[in-house]
């Protein structure tokens, strides 16, 4: 009886709340709830996101936030990452985290710890896309006044994508408090956008100077819509002084969006050629020094990049720094791998080419096929932390962190290998047993184990790029074949036997292919490059940095 | 001559190889040839409907077999080799005389395939999804036709709980089955009234690992002031990276949803979700769906298979339905020969596993419902949309000018034909 007396004053409540926004009182008068019923209201409307389709959804969502309680925006959060769950015995909305054996689960409305359950006692309200952006939206205008200048920045980001002229007060409001510069400027921009829909002519010109230099698409498509022209040619816009600033503003920001597309061009090939520098530079070892044509080469960046996921599957706590551990970890399962194939394979073929060419393809495919034994699958290689995202240069240039570490961990790889070979004995008697292995013998060099000690290191190099592209592409039985071609055309190009040669030959076909990409599109500009190396080893058969001296064979 | 002499000879010894086989074998059993890469780059996809087809023999033997007869299973392997898929196809027919056939994944191993079934007069069910434009009288095609799933992912975008999309980038990888699709794509959008700039087709090389520039573009043609989305025919391999790409960037399937036609359950299992949640997937089965079917069949794979981790995917739906429709139709026909049981095969109704009813058309596809799921944290798809009830497979497009006069009546006498042109009212005979 008493429950449906509750029942009663809810429904009551409900609507006297509804009516009252309905009809949008005009002297701002707010009905005084008590803090009890608050609660109570609460409760009914967060028990309303658990509707049947995401339309009612959605609907929940929006009366929820009407309530403008202090409380929601951890149940608003918790619903967007899909861990508001509702208990399958009282409907009651919980927040759920996964732990060891269950869900730890907590009240959604008073926080109140419910302890963990089975994930069978509990059901998931579920979210589609529409849920989440109206989610979103609503987070955004909430954490426009957070403490943290992260959530703000975004939280203002996420509003000038699609602002509401009701939001004009709040904004303004924020944009006085706001201390950083940065979001301050996010913020006079939304005003400006929505400023420029402003029926008063020094409104819309005000509007478009805070726009100037923007590069934020939505911006700039909304000085694309003042510049607009009817069926006769005329500007829609009818204030000339408006439209002569709107063209000003818009040659400027297209010169400024030009020059970010050539940066942007540039950075993203020397990236790419990173990545060809990596895979290529074990095989500058292997084919380079000591000419023996490695097929199985994609095998060994295939083996390093399942260590990676072995490594993340073994120390699961370790998450974090799982790719430092993997780096030693691959460079040791490859370039062990590798001194075993020298040894039963390598070493009896060495001044045969194509036996060592077809010996190494078949020992490919063992191993490849070896992989599909365990897995035919991918595996998933988890990104770290601070490896995900991009870093944001602004509105229209950003680079994505694991492509600028990869970078910077290519130039280390080579500088390292360089130093080795240059400065350490083993460099030096690796580079006497290439260049005459006679003489090299003669002088007390075992170059049996160095021949191993090398091709373990080439191999061991194309473990640790396989900790590199695990975090670019797929980790499957067939990462190898995607790589070995690309190697080899950077060694070629590069010149055999050069590591400098490698490196500009990586970097540069990275740039190339990047430039010609957004021309002609990436299959074509594929073949471009191919046919360019083609052409360019018709004229310079040793690459780019041929070596020159005695000891080059004729 | 002397080749020809070698070849006989050692056709000879197989033959004889063959037949001392059979003599150990019991009596008499009725033979079927599993055809899927267990080698190569398909082997990732297709060695898991080898599987499930042995899983559907040894139930169905358990039942007491077929006919009164045990179901033998031949299982050869193409190796992820196209030409090799037709010489295997011939090696099935002609030396193993297996009833039927269950194989090939990619549109280019059925098209090489195709000739030898229609020479040899095999069977061959086809389970994946695929571009349509064809209708053999030997392959039944058990997969999705494009509009039962390209057409409904994008009228799902387009409506307003997909978000009411308005600009389409039509990503794919550059082989038949994307660019037919996107052919279609185009058309059915510019129909629809999207304009031709807001239309942007594209497509990248095999194995594409290096997605930078084309997820830059995305994210600028995204940022025109109108909703987009991104329909994606990217092939396999190609995808984690994509993915990766489109996480790292910040493009949120909020912002941009990407709508895949070629990422299941499988392929998600090689893939980090937790960045991908909300992207979409367009297939006629999803692991999640909760049905009682679906429930028993998800226990017997794991129990075949030994492993709890393992996933089931659309694929292995359409096998499932492939090979309960055969059996069907063999208990009816009471034989196996080809003809006959493709006869019976018309009008056969067996249930899917998402609680409905799979019908065999007289075009040789099936009658299918259509899902659209979203990508959550844990590596499943959980359902967003769904037609009301099942869609029936159209082999050839209404929204290709050139297509939509053709159809495709296998069982109508008068017309017996994959591609008859019903304003020439000629059929141009089968698909060679």
């Amino acid at each position: 009886m008493f429950k449906l007396f509750i029942g009663f004053v809810f429904a009551l409540l409900i609507s006297v709340s509804s009516t009252a926004q309905d009809t949008a009182l005009p002297n701002n008068e707010q009905i005084e709830i008590p803090q009890v019923d608050r609660t109570l209201l609460l409760n009914e409307a967060v028990n309303a996101l658990n509707a049947s389709s995401f339309t009612k959804k959605t609907n929940a969502v929006n009366a929820l936030v009407e309530l403008k309680d202090p409380r929601i925006l951890p149940i608003l959060k918790g619903m967007r990452l899909g861990k508001l769950y509702s208990l399958k015995k009282n409907k009651t909305i919980v927040l759920a985290e996964k732990v060891e054996g269950g869900y730890q689960l907590t009240h959604a409305v008073t926080g109140s710890d419910l302890g963990i359950a089975k994930s069978n006692t509990i059901k998931k309200i579920r979210v589609n896309n529409k849920v989440r952006s109206a989610l979103s939206k609503h987070i955004a205008i909430l954490e426009l006044t957070s403490s943290n200048t992260n959530e703000r920045f975004l939280a203002a980001k996420n509003i000038l994508s699609n602002p509401d002229e009701q939001l004009r007060e709040v904004l303004v409001v924020a944009q006085k408090a706001e201390p950083t510069r940065k979001v301050k400027e996010l913020i006079s921009l939304i005003i400006a956008r929505l400023d420029i829909q402003s029926s008063d002519e020094n409104i819309r010109l005000n509007a478009l100077r805070a726009m100037t230099g923007a590069v934020e698409p939505t911006v700039i498509q909304d000085i694309k819509k003042i510049l607009e022209k009817d069926e006769s040619g005329n500007y829609i816009e009818k204030s000339e002084v408006v439209t002569a600033m709107a063209e000003d503003k818009l040659s400027w920001i297209q010169t400024k969006l030009d020059w970010f597309k050539f940066c942007e061009d540039a950075i993203f090939g020397l990236s790419l050629g990173s990545v060809l520098l990596l895979a290529a530079i074990g095989l500058a070892i292997t084919f380079g020094v000591m000419g023996v044509i490695n097929m199985a080469h994609g095998e060994m960046i295939m083996l390093g990049a399942y260590t990676t996921f072995a490594v993340q599957q073994f120390f699961p706590s370790l998450m974090s720094y799982s790719l430092l551990i993997a780096i030693p970890m691959a460079f040791l399962v490859s370039g062990l791998v590798g001194v075993i194939i020298e040894r039963t394979v390598i070493r009896h073929l060495y001044g045969r080419p194509l036996d060592t060419l077809l010996a190494t393809f078949g020992i490919s495919l063992i191993l490849q096929q070896l992989v599909r034994v365990y897995n035919s699958n991918n595996v998933p290689v988890v990104t770290p932390d601070w490896m995900a995202g991009s870093l944001e240069i602004n509105a229209a240039l950003s680079f994505t962190y694991n492509r600028i570490y990869i970078f910077i961990f290519a130039l280390m790889v080579l500088v390292g290998l360089a130093l080795l070979l240059k400065k350490t004995l083993l460099g030096l008697q690796m580079r006497a047993v290439t260049q005459n292995r006679a003489m090299a013998n003669s002088m007390g060099i075992r170059s049996g184990h160095i021949d191993a000690l090398t091709f373990g290191l080439g191999s061991g190099i194309a473990g640790i790029a396989g900790v590199a592209v695990s975090q670019i592409t797929n980790v499957g039985p067939n990462l190898g074949q995607s790589f070995i071609i690309d190697s080899f055309m950077v060694v070629v190009f590069g010149g055999v036997g050069n590591l400098l040669g490698t490196f500009f030959a990586a970097m540069g076909l990275g740039v190339v292919t990047k430039f010609l990409e957004p021309q002609v599109g990436t299959v074509v500009g594929k073949i471009m490059v191919l046919v360019f190396i083609i052409l360019f080893i018709q004229f310079r058969p040793r690459g780019l940095f041929a070596l020159k001296g005695r000891f080059v064979e004729d | 001559m002397k080749k020809f002499i070698k070849k006989s000879g050692m056709a000879l010894g197989a033959t004889v190889l063959a037949f001392s086989a059979y003599a150990t074998q019991a009596a008499e059993t009725i033979k079927v040839g599993v055809l899927h890469s267990l080698t190569g780059t398909m082997a990732i996809s297709e060695t898991t409907l080898k599987d499930t087809v042995l899983m559907m023999i040894e139930e169905q033997n358990k039942k007491g077999g077929l006919l009164g007869k045990k179901l033998e299973a031949v299982v050869v392997d193409p190796a992820s080799n196209w030409p090799l898929f037709a010489e295997k196809t011939r090696e099935l027919l002609a030396k193993e005389k297996v009833d039927v056939i269950f194989g090939c994944w990619t549109s280019v191993s059925r098209k090489s395939v195709l000739p030898v079934v229609e020479e040899l007069n095999g069977l061959l069910f086809y389970p994946v999804q695929y571009e349509g434009e064809e209708s053999s009288k030997n392959v039944f095609y058990t997969g999705a036709a494009p509009n039962q799933q390209a057409i409904p992912a994008v009228d799902y975008l387009m409506s307003e709980d997909g978000g009411s999309v308005k600009r389409w980038v039509l990503e794919g990888t550059d082989y038949v089955y994307p660019r037919t699709t996107n052919k279609i794509l185009e058309q059915y959008l510019l129909s629809k009234g999207v304009a031709k700039a807001d239309i942007s087709i594209n497509y990248t090389p095999f194995g594409h690992s290096d997605w930078q520039t084309r997820v830059a573009e995305i994210k600028k043609f995204g940022s025109a002031g109108k909703k987009t989305a991104v329909v994606s025919t990217v092939n396999g391999d190609a995808n984690v990276p994509f993915y990766k790409e489109l996480a790292n960037a910040g493009v949120s399937a909020q912002d941009i949803p990407v709508v895949a036609f070629s990422v299941g359950e499988e392929e998600l299992s090689g893939f980090d979700t937790k960045p991908l949640v909300g992207h979409l997937a367009a297939w006629n089965y999803f692991m999640s769906v909760e049905s009682d079917a679906n429930a028993e069949f998800i226990k017997g794979w794991h129990t075949f298979i030994g492993d709890k981790k393992r996933v089931t995917n659309d694929p292995m739906e359409a096998t499932y339905i492939g090979f309960n429709a055969w059996v069907k139709a063999v208990e009816k026909a009471k034989t196996t020969d080809v003809d006959t049981v493709r006869e019976a095969m018309y009008g056969i109704k067996v249930p899917n596993l998402t609680g409905g009813i799979a019908e065999v058309l007289p075009n040789h596809h099936f009658t299918k419902p259509v899902l659209i799921g979203e990508i959550q944290a844990d590596g499943q798809l959980e359902v967003v949309w769904e037609t009301d009830g099942e869609v029936p497979g159209d082999a050839w497009t209404d929204f290709l000018p050139e297509s939509a006069k053709i159809i495709s009546n296998w069982q109508d006498k008068k017309i017996n034909c994959g591609n008859y042109n019903t304003e020439t009212k000629k059929c141009s005979g089968q698909n060679l």
